[in-house]
């Protein structure tokens, strides 16, 4: 089973959700968590164990100046304006590339190859006996977040039990890493802004066609809109954690309530228990 | 006019209550945008009426044109983006992964392949109370959230530039949303939490900041819910020579603002109002507003 965990709003509590849902299942079966949040991956800080550190790169284009005639046909052909092709030289703008071939395919003088260019890395660990951990890194002052997340996804394997991070919003980075998953996790906050940026994240599963439940994190019991919310689009409410200065404190530090607190192991216990009812219903 | 984006890396630090806040500050000062295209909070706070709405298309995408298709599958050979969809009706194209690059198209021997523009998403010009509002929605699941950034602050700059601050609200992560937030600023204001991954991500977005502008202040927000954390902050930002211009207390009036849609303001009384407004007046005073 392939568990998303996502939100629309950033740090409505998606890290604190995957950390704890992962380390009480990881007690019983094999289970990998992937950090796919790669601009801001939290995950490891929770999990501090060695890592193995694998480059993610992409293919770029490289000019031979000796077989240019500069006759424009890349810098015509890229869509994102990567290429510009002046009377002496050409410029090359790597932030723009999406490393699409194109230019290579249509040089007619097989004046471009490509190189591959690091964009980031991806770590694995074993912090525990049955727990992987596989986290994404973007390389500072990168764009391009899906090629790595990509790899993290890829290297995470096929085990049968995997939690994805995904990152905040509700474009590129959430639909790769939320892509083939079995359920998805909506995780909020009773805000304006946790509700409105729910209502978002909820379209996006729709669009995937993910089953997706909700949990409401840091709650004072100001909840009524999002239940209603909730009750109005057939989302069931998987876990509701309250506000507790406890909680953040524990969170804060990088430590996982789930550990501190055998209630707290139940509870995430019984989440996964409902995400499984989640895949059932839905099939 | 003064350019000032306030991102944070780790999301859900407040970098929305600040902007709002920040925008209250002085009077018929500010042109607003919201650049967290992906998720924009900043209307829900600041009450716009909306006079101008236009479409945003983002990049064209690939349809395969099944009477021509001859199942050869080049399109899906070629593709890096894994955007063919090949199943027993042929061939398809993935709208959502499909990047717009063109490949398929040229490769297609039957010449099946075009492109067509879609509607990514809406763009909208507001008033409100602290000035003219640019913000957006992207269509849910839609890419290109960093040209929708670029195209959100191009319509913001073509307004009157009568404004003394653009003050623009930023997307979380460090990735091409933010870039496109931080190419042109003046300078940043960084929101951070007392927390490990508060510390973590601040130390990332510094470094993606930096190649934008010299001009760096950092608040932490909610400071008082680990102080500890909030130490190590602050040594780290003293160690880097980052201003460290605030620290605002956890305050639960803050939070029953923004359930009331309102923006914190000069003349609010609570401990976290107060905090922002001695954050702003030493904000504004370090980028030279009088």
């Amino acid at each position: 089973m392939k568990i998303a965990v996502a939100s629309g709003k950033g740090g409505t509590g998606k890290t604190l959700v995957a950390a704890n849902l992962a380390s009480v299942l990881s007690k019983d079966v094999s289970t990998t968590l992937v950090d796919c949040d790669v601009e801001e991956p939290n995950l490891h800080l929770f999990f501090p164990s060695p890592v193995t550190t694998a480059d993610v790169t992409v293919p770029m284009p490289v000019f031979d100046p000796e077989a240019c005639n500069h006759c424009g046909k890349c810098a015509e052909f890229c869509r994102y304006g990567a290429i510009s092709v002046l009377p002496n030289r050409i410029l090359f703008f790597p932030e723009l590339c999406h490393s699409c071939g194109g230019c290579m395919l249509v040089c007619p003088n097989g004046a471009i190859r490509e190189e591959p260019v690091r964009i980031g890395i991806v770590t694995t660990s074993h912090p525990s006996n049955r727990l992987t951990l596989v986290t994404g890194i973007l390389d500072e002052g990168q764009s391009h977040a899906t090629p790595i997340i990509r790899a993290a996804k890829e290297m995470g394997g096929s085990s049968d039990l995997i939690v994805f991070d995904a990152a905040p919003g509700t474009t590129c980075s959430v639909v790769e890493t939320v892509t083939d998953c079995d359920a998805c996790i909506l995780v909020t906050e009773s805000t304006p802004f946790g509700l409105h940026d729910l209502s978002l994240a909820y379209e996006v599963m729709k669009l995937l066609n993910v089953p997706s439940g909700v949990v409401i994190n840091r709650s004072d019991g100001e909840d009524a809109e999002v239940l209603a919310f909730c009750r109005s689009h057939g989302l069931s409410v998987l876990l509701t954690i309250p506000f507790d200065r406890g909680i953040a404190a524990v969170q804060n530090r990088g430590e996982l309530i789930s550990r501190k607190d055998r209630a707290w192991e139940e509870m995430f216990a019984e989440l996964y228990a409902r995400c499984r009812t989640l895949v059932g219903v839905h099939e | 006019m003064i350019r000032l984006a306030v991102v944070s890396g780790k999301g859900g630090t407040g970098k929305t209550v600040i902007t709002s806040a920040l925008s209250q500050m002085l009077p018929n000062y500010y042109l607003l945008a919201d650049c967290d295209v992906d998720a924009a909070n900043l209307g829900l706070l600041l009450a716009p009426k909306r006079i101008h709405r236009e479409p945003f298309h983002g990049m064209n995408t690939a349809v395969i044109d099944p009477d021509l298709c001859t199942l050869c599958g080049k399109c899906s050979e070629f593709c890096r983006f894994r955007a063919v969809d090949h199943n027993k009706e042929g061939f398809s194209i993935s709208n959502i992964r499909c990047e717009g690059c063109g490949v398929c198209a040229f490769v297609c021997p039957e010449g099946a392949i075009s492109f067509t523009s879609r509607i990514a998403g809406e763009i909208f010009l507001s008033d409100s109370a602290a000035g003219p509002l640019v913000d957006a929605m992207l269509v849910p699941g839609a890419g290109n959230s960093g040209l929708l950034v670029h195209e959100v602050k191009k319509i913001a700059l073509a307004q009157d530039r009568k404004w003394e601050i653009f003050l623009v609200d930023g997307p979380p992560g460090i990735g091409c949303p933010l870039i496109s937030t931080l190419t042109g600023v003046d300078a940043v204001l960084i929101v951070t939490e007392p927390s490990i991954s508060g510390l973590h991500d601040l130390k990332r977005v510094v470094k993606v900041a930096m190649n934008y502008t010299t001009q760096i202040s950092i608040v932490i927000n909610r400071y008082d819910i680990d102080e500890s954390m909030t130490e190590l902050i602050s040594e780290w930002c003293s160690d880097k020579g980052f201003p460290l211009i605030g620290k605002i207390p956890f305050d639960p009036w803050i939070i029953d603002s923004v359930r009331n849609c309102r923006p914190v303001t000069r003349i609010d009384t609570a401990p976290g109002a107060r905090a922002i407004q001695e954050m702003a007046d030493v904000l504004y005073r370090s980028v030279g507003v009088k």
